[in-house]
C-alpha cells in the first residue's frame, strides 16, 4: 500500500487518478486469530490499530456485520472535547485529544480533525460557578479551559440570542479552545486502513451470532462466515453491546436507547465553532460542507430501532431557535438515530470481562466519538497486557457493585437520564 | 410517535408519559442481605433486543404507572396495563 502525499495526488492527478488502489485488503477469515475485536467502528477499528501498532500483536481480525463506520461512528455529531471533571474521565479524554492532535499525520490519513472551540453556554449564576468549578479541575489536570462572562460570548458568537429577553438568558460560557470537530467516516476509514497495512483482517458483512465456548472459556466466536477461533475476544458494538454480551451470557449495567442527529441544508460559513446550549439540552456545529449539525437529547425509552421519533425533532428544533434566532426558517436535510448504550453511571467499560478470554469496550453513552483514539489505546492495552492502563483504570464493571461509579452528571441509576 | 392505549383515558401520545425503565425488575425483600441481589436489582438489566417490558407514568393525564410490553426493535406495543393490576 502506497503512503498518501502531496506528490501521490500530483502524480495521481496527472495519470487521471486511475492509479488508486483499494486502502484496505477484503481477506476471507483466517481459521483463528490471537485476538478478535467484534465491530468495525471507530473503537473496534482503533483497538486492532493499537494492537499491531503498540503491542506487536498483528495476527488480529476486525469482524463487523455490516460496513465499516456504519454504526455510530457514522452517526454522532463528531464533536471532540475533554472537559471532563470526574477523576476517571479527565485524564483519559485529555490522553483522546492529545491522540486526536496528531492523529492524521499518525494514520496517514487525512481526519479533517479541526480545533474551532467548544463554548459551553450557562444561563445562571449557578450554571456559573458550576462551569466555573469545572474549569479549575480542568486547568488543575493541565487541560485549557476558560470562563468567558456574556459580553465576551456576546462579541464571539453575535449571532446567539445573548439578549435579556432570551428564554434562557446567557451569563457566560466554560470555552475549550482545543476542543473541535472530525470527520466520522474518515476516522473509521483511517484507522481500517493503518490496521490493515499493519496486517490485521478487516472482515465486513460477517455478523458474529454467537460464541465458542469451552468451559468456562470463550475461545472464539460463531460467525455467518463459520467458527472463527482466537486467543482472545474483544467487542466494541456500541449500542449492540448489551444483545451481543447476552450471548455470552453476561448481563450488564448498560440499557439501549435513541439517540438523534440532524443536518441542515448547507448554509453559507456561519458557526466556527462548537456551541453547546445549557438551556437545554442541545448543540451544534458546522461542517465543512456547510450543513448545521446538531443534536439533543435521548428519545427517552429502551430502544434497538436507530430511528427516533418527531417530539425529539421538535424539541431539537424548538432549542436551536431559541438558541439562535436567525434559525428559524431554516430546512433540516437529513435526521437519522443510533443506538446508544447507555451505562448505569454515563461512564464507559473498558476492561476484562468475568468471562475468560472475554473483553469489553462499550457503555460509551452518547459520548464515544471523542473518545476513539483513546478508546482504541486503552483497550488494546487491556486485552495485549491483561491489564487496564491507569488512564481506563477506573473504567471497570465491578465499579457498580464496589460505589465507585463515575457519574458526571449525578443522576444516579438511571441509563436515559445521562 | 408511540401512542399509549392507557386503560383509563384511551390511546395518548407519548409526550404526556414519563419513562419509568424496565418493569421485569422486581425489588428484593427489605431484609435480603446478599448484597449481590441488590447489586444486579439496582444497576444491571437483560436490555432486550425485542420485547420489552417498561414502566410508563401518564403524568399529564390520569398519573396512574403503566406496565407497557414494547418491542425494542419495531416499537410494537403488544399490551398497555395497569401498573397496580399487573402487581396484583
Amino acid at each position: 500500500m502506497s503512503r498518501y502525499s502531496a506528490w501521490s495526488v500530483l502524480t495521481q492527478g496527472l495519470r487521471g487518478n486511475k492509479g488508486w488502489r483499494r486502502a484496505w485488503r477484503h481477506p476471507e477469515p483466517k481459521p483463528s486469530y490471537d485476538v478478535i475485536i467484534v465491530g468495525g467502528g471507530g473503537h473496534g477499528l482503533a483497538a486492532a490499530y493499537y494492537l499491531a501498532k503498540e503491542h506487536g500483536v498483528r495476527n488480529v481480525a476486525v469482524v463487523e456485520k455490516g460496513w465499516l463506520g456504519g454504526g455510530n461512528t457514522g452517526r454522532n455529531t463528531t464533536i471532540v472535547r475533554s472537559n471532563y471533571m470526574i477523576e476517571g474521565n479527565t485524564r483519559f479524554y485529555e490522553r483522546s485529544v492529545k491522540l486526536w492532535e496528531n492523529l492524521s499525520r499518525d494514520l496517514n490519513f487525512n481526519v479533517m480533525f479541526s480545533q474551532r472551540g467548544q463554548f459551553n453556554l450557562c444561563h445562571s449564576t449557578a450554571q456559573m460557578d458550576a462551569a466555573r468549578r469545572r474549569g479549575n479541575v480542568m486547568r488543575a489536570n493541565g487541560i485549557d479551559a476558560e470562563l468567558l462572562d456574556r459580553d465576551e460570548v456576546a462579541r464571539r458568537l453575535p449571532y446567539v440570542d445573548t439578549s435579556p429577553n432570551a428564554r434562557f438568558p446567557v451569563h457566560g460560557a466554560l470555552y475549550q479552545g482545543r476542543a473541535g470537530t472530525a470527520r466520522h467516516d474518515a476516522v473509521a476509514w483511517g484507522f481500517a486502513r493503518g490496521a490493515d497495512r499493519l496486517g490485521v483482517d478487516i472482515i465486513q458483512q460477517c455478523e458474529v451470532v454467537g460464541f465458542l465456548q469451552e468451559g468456562d472459556k470463550i475461545v472464539g466466536v460463531k460467525t455467518t462466515k463459520g467458527a472463527i477461533r482466537a486467543g482472545k475476544v474483544g467487542m466494541a458494538v456500541a449500542g449492540h453491546t448489551g444483545d451481543l454480551a447476552a450471548k455470552a451470557g453476561l448481563r450488564l449495567p448498560i440499557e439501549t436507547h435513541l439517540l438523534q442527529a440532524f443536518v441542515s441544508e448547507p448554509l453559507k460559513p456561519l458557526i466556527n465553532t462548537v456551541i453547546a446550549f445549557g438551556g437545554a439540552h442541545f448543540y451544534i456545529s458546522q461542517s465543512d460542507k456547510g450543513g448545521l449539525v446538531f443534536g439533543g437529547d435521548l428519545d427517552g425509552y429502551n430502544s434497538y430501532a436507530q430511528r427516533g421519533g418527531l417530539p425529539i425533532v421538535q424539541h431539537t428544533a424548538a432549542s436551536a431557535k431559541a438558541l439562535i434566532p436567525s434559525l428559524s426558517r431554516l430546512k433540516i436535510l437529513r435526521h437519522w438515530a443510533g443506538a446508544m448504550d447507555m451505562t448505569m453511571d454515563g461512564s464507559p467499560i473498558i476492561a476484562k470481562m468475568p468471562i475468560e478470554g472475554l473483553y469489553l469496550n462499550g457503555g460509551w453513552c452518547y459520548g464515544g466519538f471523542k473518545a476513539t483514539p483513546a478508546s482504541g489505546w486503552c483497550f488494546a492495552w487491556t486485552i495485549a497486557r491483561d491489564e487496564p492502563h491507569e488512564d481506563n483504570a477506573a473504567f471497570t464493571l465491578s465499579r457498580f457493585a464496589e460505589g465507585r461509579m463515575i457519574d458526571e452528571k449525578g443522576v444516579g441509576p438511571v441509563p436515559w437520564a445521562h | 410517535m408511540l401512542r399509549l392505549n392507557c386503560p383509563i383515558c384511551g390511546p395518548r401520545d407519548e409526550t404526556e408519559f414519563s419513562y419509568g425503565g424496565d418493569a421485569s425488575v422486581k425489588r428484593p425483600k427489605m431484609d435480603e442481605t446478599d448484597p449481590q441481589i441488590w447489586i444486579d436489582y439496582v444497576f444491571y438489566r437483560d436490555n432486550p433486543r425485542g420485547p420489552h417490558l417498561e414502566y410508563w407514568h401518564h403524568v399529564q393525564g390520569c398519573r396512574q404507572w403503566l406496565v407497557v410490553e414494547r418491542d425494542t426493535v419495531s416499537h410494537e406495543i403488544a399490551s398497555c396495563r395497569l401498573a397496580r393490576e399487573v402487581a396484583r
